[in-house]
């Protein structure tokens, strides 16, 4: 499992229930939000909360499947990869994630 | 010179309700001038659907929305109405036929449809104010009048038509009681399991539900303040609705000598002992049998039209009857001998969690009776097959899952239905017209469909049967209307799903995805916030709002700004502010470090850049203030602009500031389509900009100009004139309808200016300003909605029952 990967360092966070279904909360650090997503199937995502148009917060999105739509200029960008889906293009950065016990642990070093 | 009309024979019609005028419908149909018509109605309005009284009551429908025949319709026959007069006497020697008012008209041939009477419990107390019967539009009325939030209403009768009131009075907020004879409810309609299954609903809905109880009296002065039971319980209520039971309206035809037994005594051909007289409907008697439903009554229509123009000697023979139960929710329908007895054997299914029950009655392998609770969507497949009469044979194995089990494909299933089968059960439209109707007229789409034969027209949960029958009949060349999809996620239009949403009674965002196969699982950024704002249009009270389908200004209430950062718009009323206010806005925004403070072009002041974690606290303090959310961040109601008016301005000739104020306190919290802006002006110098607003008045001497449709966006379009009115109470009514009017045809981001244009201003005229019942329809709608919709959401979101979590990071990694 990746997650072993000696370089990743696994961090809780929370808990899957501090979100809302088809919602996004972040965690704050030193190189800015990260925005965690729980999707309808309680799938999570992990992803720099700065959307690559304009950098606008994905946590704010609305989000559907696996993807979440910026509020800012509605770019939809898919929450397994970090790409903006359809026409346009551009990247954001995403991070580790993984669920145990209800509990949500970040992984933060890595470049999965 | 046409000659025709001295041989003409003259028929007079007496009652104007769906029986007689459905007669006259069939007549029509196959000897459109062989009769010169009269039709004398005791009620005042011209035919309605009267089945919709239901619906009418529980504000699902206006009675525009259930008129059947309208008056320009009698004309458009050549028919004399003569509405609001009661036929007292039929002189039969003479052939004559007398009104209450005096109006005489002679006839040749005469129909008797004068229905039936509710039947009055002749308890102490039956009279008193307060005290009314369900049966007509103005027993609704009556209803209506003393209806509201907080009051109380009993209904005596848990049956078919007892229910539905009750239910309709629930939604209007009372709280209802039912009071019902026997142990179970519609015991004429329902086993035992599916009544208290029906029971379990409809006290979950707060309704209290007495069975097994006697009514003794009703308590009061001059109106009625309680009802007693035997038992010595006495229930308070503000009104009681008698629905025990009908009696056919034989008094006339009595009087006058004809046949009679509980009904008018008719023969198969529905005529009376006089042969110049014939009857239809629920006031006749034939075979010692009695009618109550509509479905056997369009038999007789159908009957009665073949003998009375000589085009066939048609004998009417009763069929099974079907009934549904109209209580939005709760689907019921039950048909034939559903109860069985020694010689039958049950088929059944219960899932008690999701609340439904099916229960099929077989007799020696043929289906005689069924109920089905909680999904009645297979109720036509089984009615037929019991209709049929047919042994199920290989059916008997799957019977119980329904016609899907049967067969895949709707296209094929509706297909395979006979032609006498009923697809639309809100119209009684047979699979039979539909195909010929299809054929006859190049029908080529579902509307083209609804406007020729009314088939689906009404609650549209038959959509689907009829789309099947346009693809059975027209095969590769069924071209579905090419309407814009929604988006990416559905093949449907806006209208399309806001009717099924209606119409089919779709309650959540997850319904109607599920139910209109929407192609992904939780839809897009796009379908989720116009399904969310449908549901809270069509559910007001009912619909629970779904914040993660809310654009982040809706579910922040404040607008997000290029920096993630957001700003606050208090509502300044009418623009007037006060030294309190701005007192309050200055703290904040030094409390608050705000950078930015501004006057924003609809007269209020907007506060930049603050940061998602402060925002409680601002709309605390500016609360505390007495100030509330300005909407300034939603598909709402924005501003009210207005200029200084009468109160100073010289040329002031009404107190625009002051209606201003009145409007926004009306209609803040509305939610809309888009977003909507109204302005109102104290003289045709137009200070306030009122003509380049969605709703815009301007004061004149005599009164007021209303104006609607206007933008200053992108595309800057001035308002259509709507119409005059004199008083304030008018303008508060015609901005109400409007409002309600877009709420329910505009499409989620469209303004009203591309609504105005899409429908056009005589439409628009028509509904609101022309026709004054739909107008207060539309109006008490609105308000009905906004006993919900006013509550002020930073006051919510900053008390102790919000979900604080989204305005914080949920952890800190340093
Ligand atoms: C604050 C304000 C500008 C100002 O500083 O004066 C403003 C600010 C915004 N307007 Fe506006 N509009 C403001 C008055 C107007 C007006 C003037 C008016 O209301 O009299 C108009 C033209 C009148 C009209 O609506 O017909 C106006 C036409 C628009 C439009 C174009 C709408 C259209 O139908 O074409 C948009 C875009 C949209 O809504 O999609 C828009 C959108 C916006 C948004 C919400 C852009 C956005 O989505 O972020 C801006 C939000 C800024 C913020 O965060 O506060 N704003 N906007 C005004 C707030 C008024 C208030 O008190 O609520
Ligand atoms: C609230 C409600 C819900 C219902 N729901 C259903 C349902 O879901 N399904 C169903 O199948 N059926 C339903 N029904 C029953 C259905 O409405 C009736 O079966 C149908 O209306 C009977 O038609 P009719 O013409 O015989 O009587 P009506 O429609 O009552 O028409 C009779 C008319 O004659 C007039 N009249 C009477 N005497 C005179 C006179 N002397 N001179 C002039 N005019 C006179 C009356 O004012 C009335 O307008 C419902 C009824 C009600 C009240
Ligand atoms: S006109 Fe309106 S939308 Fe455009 S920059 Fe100004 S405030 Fe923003
Ligand atoms: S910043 Fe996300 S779409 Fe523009």
């Amino acid at each position: 499992m990746d997650g072993m990967a000696r370089d990743v360092f696994f961090t809780d966070v929370g808990a899957l229930n501090d979100i809302p279904r088809l919602g996004a909360r972040t965690v704050t650090t030193a190189e800015g939000d990260i925005a965690i997503f729980r999707n309808n199937q309680d799938e999570i995502f992990a992803l720099r909360d700065r959307c690559p148009h304009k950098a606008g917060p994905l946590s704010q999105g609305i989000v559907h499947g696996r993807s979440v739509t910026c509020p800012l200029h509605g770019w939809v960008i898919s929450l397994e990869t970090g790409q903006a889906m359809g026409a346009d293009s551009g990247c954001t950065h995403r991070f580790s994630v993984k669920l145990e016990d209800g509990r949500i642990l970040l992984g933060i070093g890595a470049k999965p | 010179m046409d000659m025709n009309i001295v041989d003409k024979q003259r028929l007079v019609v007496i009652g104007n309700g769906m029986a007689g005028m459905r007669t006259v419908e069939e007549i029509l149909a196959r000897s459109p001038g062989k009769f010169q018509i009269t039709v004398f109605g005791a009620e005042p309005q011209p035919n309605y659907d009267r089945i919709m009284l239901s619906p009418l009551l529980a504000g699902d429908k206006t009675f525009d929305q259930i008129v059947l025949n309208s008056r320009q319709w009698y004309q458009d026959q050549n028919i004399e109405l003569i509405a609001g007069e009661h036929v007292d006497w039929i002189d039969r020697e003479r052939k004559l036929v007398r009104g209450a008012a005096g109006t005489e008209r002679p006839y040749d041939l005469l129909l008797l449809a004068t229905g039936s009477n509710p039947f009055v419990l002749p308890l102490p107390g039956k009279d008193l104010e307060g005290v009314i019967t369900f049966r007509s539009v103005a027993d609704v009325d009556d209803m209506l009048k003393v209806a509201g939030p907080g009051k109380r209403a009993v209904v005596i009768g848990g049956g078919l038509l007892g229910l539905e009131a009750a239910h309709g009075l629930n939604l209007r907020g009372m709280e209802v009681s039912v009071i019902h004879l026997m142990p179970t409810l519609m015991e004429r309609q329902l086993d035992a399991s599916a009544a208290h299954l029906l029971e379990r609903k409809l006290t979950a809905r707060g309704m209290n539900i007495y069975t097994g109880a006697n009514t003794e009296a009703f308590l009061g002065d001059e109106r009625v303040r309680a009802v007693k039971l035997k038992d010595g319980t006495e229930i308070p209520t503000d009104l009681v609705v008698m629905a025990v039971g009908i009696r056919p309206n034989s008094g006339l035809g009595r009087a006058v000598g004809l046949a009679c037994e509980r009904g008018i005594v008719v023969d198969d051909a529905m005529r009376t002992s006089d042969p110049a007289i014939f009857a239809v409907g629920e006031c006749v008697e034939h075979r010692g049998q009695t009618y109550g439903l509509v479905a056997p009554i369009w038999d007789m229509a159908r009957a009665l039209a073949d003998n009375i123009t000589a085009t066939a000697e048609t004998a009417f023979v009763p069929a099974a009857t079907g009934t549904r139960l109209k209580v939005s929710g709760i689907e019921m329908f039950s048909a034939g001998e559903f109860m069985g007895d020694k010689t039958t054997e049950d088929v059944v299914l219960r899932d008690g969690a999701r609340g439904i029950y099916k229960r099929l009655v077989l007799r020696e392998d043929r289906l005689v009776g069924v109920v089905c609770f909680g999904d009645a969507s297979d109720a036509p497949w089984y009615f037929d097959l019991l209709r049929q009469g047919e042994a199920l044979g290989e059916l008997r194995e799957t019977v119980i899952f329904g016609p899907v089990a049967a067969s895949a494909d709707t296209a094929d299933s509706v297909m395979s239905l006979p032609d006498s089968s009923e697809i639309c059960g809100c119209n009684g439209i047979k699979k039979g017209t539909i195909l010929a109707a299809i054929a006859q007229h190049g029908l080529a789409t579902i509307d083209d469909v609804r406007t020729r034969t009314k088939a689906s027209a009404s609650c549209g949960s038959c959509t689907g049967l009829v789309e099947g029958l346009l693809k059975g009949a027209l095969g590769s060349a069924y071209a579905p209307a090419a309407v814009k999809p929604m988006c990416k996620c559905t093949s449907l239009g806006h209208d399309e799903v806001r009717r099924r949403i209606v119409g089919g009674k779709l309650k959540t965002i997850e319904d109607a995805m599920q139910i209109l196969e929407w192609t992904t699982p939780d839809g897009c950024g796009s379908c989720r916030p116009a399904l969310n704002y449908y549901m809270i249009c069509a559910w007001p009270g009912e619909y629970v709002d779904d914040a993660q389908s809310r654009f982040v200004n809706e579910r922040m209430h404040a607008n997000i700004q290029k920096d993630g950062t957001y700003s606050v718009v208090p509502r300044m009323w009418g623009g007037v502010t006060s030294s309190t206010e701005l007192r309050a806005i200055a703290d904040v925004v030094d409390k608050y470090k705000i950078p930015t403070v501004k006057i924003t072009g609809g007269q209020r002041v907007d506060m930049l850049g603050v940061k998602k974690e402060d925002l409680r606290d601002v709309w605390r303090d500016l609360n505390a203030a007495g100030m509330v959310s300005g909407h300034a961040y939603g598909k709402a109601l924005r501003t009210v602009k207005t200029c200084v008016g009468s109160e100073w301005c010289r040329f002031g000739v009404q107190d625009s500031t002051a209606l201003g104020i009145t409007l926004e306190r009306m209609t803040w919290g509305s939610w809309h389509p888009h977003k909507v802006k109204l302005a109102v002006s104290g003289c045709p110098r137009n200070c306030a900009e009122a003509t380049i607003k969605d709703f815009g008045v301007v004061a004149t001497e005599a009164g007021w100009d209303l104006h609607i449709g206007g933008n200053g966006g992108i595309k800057v379009r001035a308002t259509d004139f709507l119409c005059k009115v004199t008083t304030e109470q008018e303008v508060l009514e015609y901005c109400g309808a409007f409002l309600q009017l877009y709420r329910e045809e505009g499409r989620y981001l469209e303004r009203t200016a591309p609504y105005v244009e899409r429908v056009g201003v005589p439409y628009i005229q028509q509904k609101m300003v022309e026709d004054a019942a739909n107008r207060s329809a539309l109006y008490q709608r609105f308000m009905y909605a906004q006993r919900f919709a006013q509550s002020d959401p930073w006051a919510e979101q900053s008390g102790p029952a919000a979900d604080v979590r989204q305005y914080s990071p949920m952890a800190e990694m340093v």
